[in-house]
């Protein structure tokens, strides 16, 4: 902190004016590439995709000859995988995050294995959950390369998120809130269940929507698990599949550019799934922002 | 308790997790010396007979690191010095749901992007790249990762208390001075947090470096060229053709065990710096 008493001797006002000139304008170039880039890809992805957005895309299945190629089995397994992976993830993440945050004892060590242990999951990369899938699911226990598999696969890789934002919702609700219940003579289930599950429920969904759009968009551990390139029939829960990411990477791959006109195609149809999502969940954010 | 066995799915995972890595990963070191995988300088697992050393795939995903990591720390930080400090708090309140959108791009999208939009753009503007260059990846790469920068950055520099900066202003200090002499050196070990995050993400990426870097093990630092990381030989090598218990399929969990620690480490060591910095003003 010497220095700063120092250089504003040393610099002359006019320095000053241009280093902040200068400062501002390197902020703003940041701005302009995170914010331009996001822009550009959009366009070019709307551009390329559009002349292939139509009926086939989500009528046909997937096919060696381009033109006839659609994506009716993907689109319907990522939302088969959608619905389970939220099935199984917020009763989880719900029950774990009130475990951590209303009854854990923090100075038990295996407590703060949990805690330890789950902000490390959140980093994991989630190929190595493809890794855990294609060892476990898929080969040891035999379940083989289904839907099913591929929704445990992508529920462990959000779960983390949905226990982080489950526990930031509960750790929101005010003590008081609480102490007004046990005072009023709720047992600890009752306030639980009654005033603090209640008072978190915006938090929890627009966490819960969030790790939803990312287990939708989710490439990599499906890979590992089996999502099959060409799937010719509509999935069920425990046959072969692929998902919309996996016939995106796979289109993406053909030399055939008719090929990645598809992938763009395909890709509008994710990013408006995930996009909206997102939508839906900043505005639930903004919406129930409660003030205690 | 029902609550506790739901928390210790977490735990369980981990365990699944570093299981299935060892078990197949000791099988391989079996048949292939550890000194040879970590020290070897030819990687060709499909080959008769295979040579197995890491060390491209290794240099090859701190090579696109390394690239991704010199656009976002820069940009990140300036996006979350500019929230942070310089933008009204509507504007502010307007941008960083934008810049969610951008972190939920799902990333086969993005590598899509690298490949068919920022490569042969290099090329018109004269960069002499490979149609998979590690140039493109690192470039998409490291701005998918600015909102993972900028949002913890962000939340490192509002932890700093108002009384530092309007000290600052009060000895005569501008914005400039204020916010890269005092708000970034309080927040510091939150922003190296963020930065070892980062890289720790980019070197677990999987589908732009393998749609858009190339599947070719190569010992390179020019960034014009092709290579191959260790997340794409998984991708690439782990999607259904290769017969369980030989030895292709047991590389997997090698390189897997290799990636899985190198971010490990990272992690654990960005966790200890956000409690660390945590602890300053609370």
């Amino acid at each position: 902190m010497t220095s700063l008493a120092a250089s504003p001797g040393k610099s002359t006002r006019r320095d000053r004016v241009w280093k902040n000139r200068i400062f501002k304008a390197a902020m703003l170039f940041s701005m302009l590439v995170a914010f331009g880039t996001l822009a550009v890809l959009m366009v070019d992805i709307i551009i390329t995709g559009w002349p292939e957005l139509d009926r086939q895309l989500f009528s046909g299945p997937p096919s060696t000859v381009a033109e006839e190629a659609g994506a009716r089995p993907a689109i319907l397994a990522t939302i088969y995988l959608g619905v389970l992976v939220l099935l199984l993830s917020v009763p989880i993440g719900v029950l774990t995050a009130i475990y951590l945050e209303e009854y854990a004892d923090r100075t038990r060590w295996w407590n703060r294995l949990i805690e330890v242990n789950i902000q490390n999951l959140a980093a994991v990369p989630s190929i190595v959950y493809g890794i855990l899938g294609l060892a476990f699911i898929v080969r040891g226990i035999g379940v083989g390369r289904v839907v099913f598999a591929g929704a445990l696969i992508l529920t462990l890789v959000v779960l983390p998120t949905v226990v982080v934002a489950s526990r930031e919702a509960i750790r929101a609700v005010p003590d008081s809130i609480r102490q007004g219940a046990f005072a009023l003579g709720a047992t600890k289930w009752q306030v639980i269940w009654r005033q603090v599950l209640p008072a978190s429920i915006p938090g929890m969904a627009t966490g819960s929507i969030l790790a939803l759009s990312r287990a939708v968009g989710e490439t990599a551990p499906l890979i590992m698990v089996g999502a099959i390139v060409y799937v010719a029939f509509d999935p069920t829960l425990f046959g072969a599949y692929t998902a919309l990411p996996v016939q995106i990477y796979n289109w993406t791959k053909q030399p055939d550019p008719t090929f990645q006109t598809l992938a763009a195609a395909g890709a509008i149809v994710l990013l408006a799934i995930v996009l909206s999502m997102n939508a839906v969940a900043i505005f639930l954010r903004n919406r129930y922002r409660k003030q205690w | 308790m029902i609550l506790f066995l739901a928390a210790a799915i977490s735990v369980l995972t981990t365990v699944g997790i570093v299981l299935s890595l060892l078990m197949p990963a000791i099988e391989f070191f079996r048949e292939i010396s550890v000194v040879d995988f970590l020290t070897g300088t030819t990687w060709a697992p499909l080959f008769e007979p295979g040579s197995f050393g890491v060390v491209p795939l290794v240099v090859g995903t701190f090579v696109i690191s390394f690239w991704s990591a010199l656009v976002a720390f820069p940009l990140g930080l300036g996006v979350a010095i500019y929230l942070s400090e310089y933008a009204r708090p509507r504007v502010a309140a307007f941008l960083k749901p934008v810049l969610e959108i951008l972190a939920a791009i799902p990333t086969v999208v993005l590598g899509y992007f690298a490949l068919t939009f920022v490569t042969p753009l290099l090329r018109d503007i004269g960069i002499q790249v490979e149609i998979f260059n590690v140039l493109a990846a690192s470039l998409v790469l490291g701005v998918m990762l600015i909102p993972t920068v900028a949002s913890l950055s962000e939340d490192a520099m509002a932890a700093v208390p108002r009384d530092l900066r309007d000290g600052g202003f009060a000895l005569g200090a501008d914005k400039l001075q204020v916010s890269t002499r005092i708000v970034v050196p309080a927040a510091i070990s939150g922003i190296i947090a963020a930065f070892v995050l980062a890289f720790s993400r980019a070197v677990g990426e999987t589908m732009i470096v393998l749609i858009a870097a190339g599947q070719l093990p190569q010992i390179t630092f020019d960034p014009r060229e092709t290579i191959e990381t260790m997340t794409a030989f998984i991708g690439a090598t782990g999607n259904g053709d290769v017969p369980t218990g030989s030895i292709e399929y047991k590389t997997i969990f090698a390189v897997g065990l290799t990636l899985f620690v190198i971010t490990l480490v990272m992690n654990l060591i960005s966790i200890r710096l956000v409690r660390k910095f945590r602890e300053v003003y609370e």
